[in-house]
Parts: C-alpha cells; structure tokens; sequence
C-alpha cells in the first residue's frame, strides 16, 4: 500500500481502500483523463485534485487536462450553468459559436490524449463539446453533470443535448436531475477529501489566529455560510435570516466567506448586492477570500456554531458536507442534494425561506445539547456516504460496468 | 450461483469471500400520483425492483430505517398514506418465488388501496418518485475459508460491500434464499445449527452495513467463544 492510500485508510478504514485496490485490479492497463475548465476554485477542481493522484496510487494511468478560454467563453458557459439550474437565459448565437470555437482549439491540444484513453470524463458543459472534435476516439467518453439540472432551460439543453447525447453515458449527482439521454445516466452524489486543507483537522492556534484576524468574537454566537456569491446560493436571503434571528439573538455573529473562481464572471455583482444588505452592521463580516484560501474556510466552519446554506438551486452542496465533516448542524436550503445530506433534526433543518431559516437557528441556540448530538450523528454520516473514496469505487464501477456492456449483474472471476 | 465452490470429492466446500460493487442507474421512470407508480411498477424491470428492496442498503441513508423498502417510504412521506405503506413495507422479497411474484403483491395492495380511497386517485406527492435500476459488479478477493472458526478473524475485517453480497444479495441467489454464511454452516450438518439459528435471528433490514458487520462478528465471537467454555 502506498502512502496516500495508507493515509485515507486512517479516516476511512482499512477495508474500505482494500476493496478500491480490488476494483482497480479490474482495471488494470488502462488510461484515465478528466477534463474540465478550472484547476482552482469550485467543487470539481477540488475532486480531482485528490481524485486524480488517488487513482493513480491505485495502478490506473490517469491524468487530468483543464481546458482554457477567454472571457467571452465564460460568459457563455456561466449562462449555460445558469440556464441549466433553470435560469431563462438566451445565450447570444455569437456567444454560442465562440463557444464551439474555443472548444475546437482546447480538441486541437488534447487531441491526442483523447483519442488514446480508454476512459473520459468530461466534467461540466464547459468542455463538453470536445468530443465533437474527438472524431477518432477509441474510448468510453462519459458527460458528468455536476450541476441541479433538473429543470433546465429548454433552449440551452437542446443546444447540449446536441454534444451530450453522443456519449456513451452520463453522470447526475441526484436522479431528479436526469435528463431523458440516448444513454445509460448513472447516479453518482459527489464527495469530500478529508485529508484536503478545507477539511482536515486543524490546531487550536490556527483556529484562533482566524478568529483574531476577523475579528470574530470567541464568546458569542456565530453562523457562517461558506459559498460563492452567486444568487442561487441566496446569500442575502441569509443576510434577512441573521436580522430576523438577532432579535432573539443580539449578540449573533453571521460570516458569509466565498471563494472565486475563474469561471464565474458574475461573483463581483453578487459580492455587492451582499454589502448593501449587510450595511455597516459590525457582526457581519462578508469575505471575499482566494481560491486558495481552503485552511481559513476550514476554519471558519469550524469556528461557527451552526453552518448555511441557504440555496435555492444546489447541484449536490459540497460546503454541507464539509460542514457536517466537521461536526456543524446545517440550516439548508430545501433543494437539490441538500435533501440528501440534512436530514431533519438529524443533521439540520431543511428550509424554504429566510424565516424558516431564522426559526430553526433559535431553535438550534436554545437547544445546546441537540446542536452537540447532531455534529457527533454528522460526522459518522459523512463518513459513511460521502467521502472521495465513495465516489472513487463509484467511478471504478461505473468504468468496469461499461466494459461489460448493458448487463445488470457482472460476475468477474 | 452462491459463493462456494463446487464441492470437492472430499469434503465440505471452501467459503469463497466476495466483494461487489454497485451502481446505480436513472431510468427515467417518476411518479407523481399512486396510478403513475403502480403503471410504473407493472412495467419495471426485475432489477429495478430488486434496487427498490436491496440494493438500496449499499446506498447513502440515515440512521435507522422507518420502512424497509423504497417503495413504502415513498408512500408514507410523498404520499401520506400509513395504511398502504405499512402494508408495502410488510414485503419480504424472500418470502416469493420470484420478482413477478413480490410484483404482484405490491399491485395487489396499491389496486387495492386505491379502490378504497378516493383521494389517492388525484393526490400528488409533495416528491416524485424515481424508479432505479443498479448495476452490480461481483469479483472474487482470493481469500478462502474452510473452517467456520476463521470466520473470527474475517468478518471484522470485511468490507461493508462483502458484507451485502454475503449476507444480503445471497438471499436473491440462493436456492433456499439464505444468506451465503448460513448456507455454508449447514455443509457442517447440525454441528452450528445454534450459531445457524443466531445469525438467523439477524435482521439485515433495520442496521446500517456497518451495524450489521458488527453484529455478525459478535455473533460469531460469542458462538466460539461460548463453544470453548
């Protein structure tokens, strides 16, 4: 066993990496390539980052390429991520050809390595148009969906569909997000690297020195939602929640901390309309902090008594499980895989509007003890279900299972 | 199929340690209303409804389970109908023949239900239910037991996958519709039909894989070490 195996077998046991080395052994000899369009910032950099090398240690050749573009192309492909979580957006036909473009020039690089693998994973639409440009591919291409499709605007899916159904399978993190395909669309909910700075343990004095530099009071209540600042996260909905709550509450602290990522032009507008809600209230500090800023996240998740996300549209929720990771009580919102992860007076409380959410934070301050029984139930839950190596066995499944053709039990010797 | 070799001439077969693997597939199959789920159901594939029953186990879930299969919980929380779901909960697959057999029976009690109630004729679920099929990969892990004493050592050490392949999905397999440890003791005759009664009295429904590995391991401690003394 390996170094970065031997580690994970530390948080997820022993067994659990045996069975991916045995998956692997099925695999044996052949090559991996994830492709999407960031290598910093967002849920799917953060998988792959660990993703990728883990399934290197695991004997299977794999490598992961980041498609690049200009501002234009982002442009298009933040509408399209927007359209897709259901946003009537009508993306310029100018937008839509450059997009095509761009996709041509990243095939024109990667060609090559494309062709050769036996296995690609394209992630998000960003890149998705490649294969058009792949014309002599010899292996399994599969289309993974990352995002809450399912109720995308019509006209931007059918330009998608158009790439998409080409495929030789998909990816969905939740069947309600599935869209009718040629192919067969496997369900895959995406997961966390606990070993990753953003979710690792960290010391007292690097908890403090957060502490200290935001000036977040240690003896007071605090909530935090750790998001980027995109409108479908809700953020200043979060904002009317921490108000209604602080009459009760006057001493509540609320942190609304969001990375940036390259591909996602719209965060400055959003970051405004933040500010202008939050006014000049002391106690609520809004942070805009680098992509690389993953240990004072970490931190500042753990600091908070009770962990946001108060989203209206969520592809899976990757911060609610970073939160329950780390022991937090989640006030979510009740949409997408959040559904999957808060489970009422379990692990959190779902809710559809800022009052509900300023009422199941009363409640959660008035109940110490419950707030404690939920982080304990929370992490063992994360455990179980949602770290990378779930996800890792699932995409050595899903690799193996497409080797053998449509058969619903598949009996290796 | 089951995990044991063919018998040799001599002896009793070795316990052959799987592991599988699952994956779950969309099927584009939902349900709003009790009528769209029974037209549903009446044309599912046998895998399908295997997913809904077992399969499910291996899948992201929270504590304890209310009801035992996929199909009663819906009914129960998208629905709100306790009667129909206590009833839908009750199906053991073990207990028929086959699929088309378990299929009956849930028609059975939906055709059933929805004659009696007027209101599930319309009702909408606050959800939609997705019909699932799986996929399922079984590979052999080259470990092999010809005594039930090693079983000590294994059981603690397996994965929570062998585990439902062992003591779950056997019960699909095997022509007794046990699970592959039970199957194994009795080669034995009556010399572990106590510790085949104990692992007998193991519901595999109401624990989480982890639980239930647990639970499987100290029944097997307890048996031998009760068996020295």
């Amino acid at each position: 066993m390996t170094t970065m195996l031997e580690t994970y077998s530390t948080v997820t046991g022993a067994d659990v990496i045996r069975h991916l080395q045995q998956l692997a052994e099925l695999l044996k000899g052949k090559t991996v390539v994830h492709v999407n369009s960031t290598r910093v910032g967002g849920g799917v950099a953060e998988i792959l980052d660990k993703l990728v090398p883990l399934t290197r240690e695991l004997g299977i050749d794999t490598r992961w390429e980041v498609i690049t573009g200009d501002s234009d192309f982002y442009q298009c492909t933040k509408g399209m991520h927007n359209a897709i979580q259901g946003n009537r957006i009508t993306i310029p036909d100018a937008l839509l050809n450059h997009f095509l473009e761009v996709n041509e020039q990243n095939a024109n690089q990667l060609r090559a390595v494309l062709e050769e693998a036996d296995f690609v994973f394209i992630h998000d639409p960003q890149p998705v148009a490649l294969l058009k440009y792949c014309t002599n591919r010899k292996g399994k291409w599969i289309w993974r969906c990352h995002i809450d499709a399912s109720h995308p605007h019509r006209r931007t899916w059918r330009f998608l569909d158009r790439f998409v159904r080409d495929y030789e399978a998909s990816i969905f993190s939740l069947p309600q997000f599935v869209q009718m395909l040629p192919h067969s669309s496997y369900i895959i909910p995406p997961s966390i690297d606990p070993l990753s700075d953003k979710n690792v343990d960290l010391t007292q004095d690097e908890l403090d020195a957060v502490q200290a530099r935001f000036s977040i009071d240690r003896d007071a209540p605090m909530i935090a939602q750790i998001s980027r600042f995109d409108r479908f996260k809700d953020p200043v909905g979060v904002i009317e929640a921490y108000k209604l709550a602080k009459k009760y509450i006057p001493t509540l602290q609320l942190v609304l901390a969001g990375g940036s990522a390259t591909d996602d032009p719209e965060g400055e507008v959003v970051l405004d309309e933040v500010r202008n809600a939050a006014g000049d209230d002391p106690n609520i500090k809004v942070l805009q902090l680098p992509p690389d800023a993953h240990r004072t996240i970490n931190a500042l998740q753990r600091l908070a008594d009770i962990v946001l996300q108060k989203s209206t549209k969520e592809g899976f929720g990757l911060t609610v499980t970073e939160a329950l990771w780390k022991g937090k009580p989640v006030i979510g919102g009740d949409t997408g895989g959040i559904r999957l992860q808060v489970i009422n007076f379990h692990t959190g409380f779902l809710v559809n509007t800022p009052e509900g959410a300023a009422l199941r934070i009363r409640y959660l301050f008035n109940q110490k003890q419950k707030m404690l029984e939920m982080g304990v139930k929370s992490k063992e839950f994360i455990r179980e279900n949602f770290l990378l190596t779930r996800q890792l066995r699932e995409y050595l499944t899903l690799m193996v299972s497409l080797q053998h053709g449509a058969v619903d039990r598949i009996e290796l010797s | 199929m089951n995990a044991m070799n063919d018998a040799p001439e001599t002896g009793i077969p070795p316990f052959v340690l799987k592991d599988c693997a699952l994956i779950a597939i969309a099927t584009n199959k939902r349900a709003s209303t009790l009528k769209e789920f029974r037209y549903h159901l009446d044309n599912l594939s046998p895998d399908s409804l295997y997913y809904h029953f077992w399969a499910n186990l291996l899948l992201p879930r929270f504590e304890e389970r209310e009801y035992i299969n996929d199909f009663a919980s819906w009914v129960r929380h998208g629905l709100s109908d306790t009667k129909l779901a206590e009833q839908l909960a009750v199906l053991d697959p073990t207990s028929f023949s086959d699929m088309e057999e378990l299929r009956y029976h849930l028609l059975e009690y939906i055709d059933d239900r929805l004659e009696e109630s007027e209101y599930l004729q319309w009702m909408y679920a606050v959800q939609r239910f997705e019909f699932i099929r799986s996929q399922i990969v079984v590979f052999n892990t080259r470990t092999e037991l010809n005594e039930p004493r090693e079983m000590l050592d294994l059981i603690s050490t397996m994965s929570v996958s062998s585990i439902f392949y062992h003591f779950i999905d056997a019960r699909r397999r095997t022509l007794n519709k046990v699970d592959d440890f039970r199957q194994w003791l009795a080669f034995f005759g009556e010399s572990y039909q106590p510790l085949i009664d104990q692992l007998t009295g193991i519901d595999p429904y109401f624990s989480t894989l982890v639980e239930l590995r647990q639970q499987l391991a100290t029944t097997f401690q307890n048996y031998f070490a009760e068996r020295v003394s």
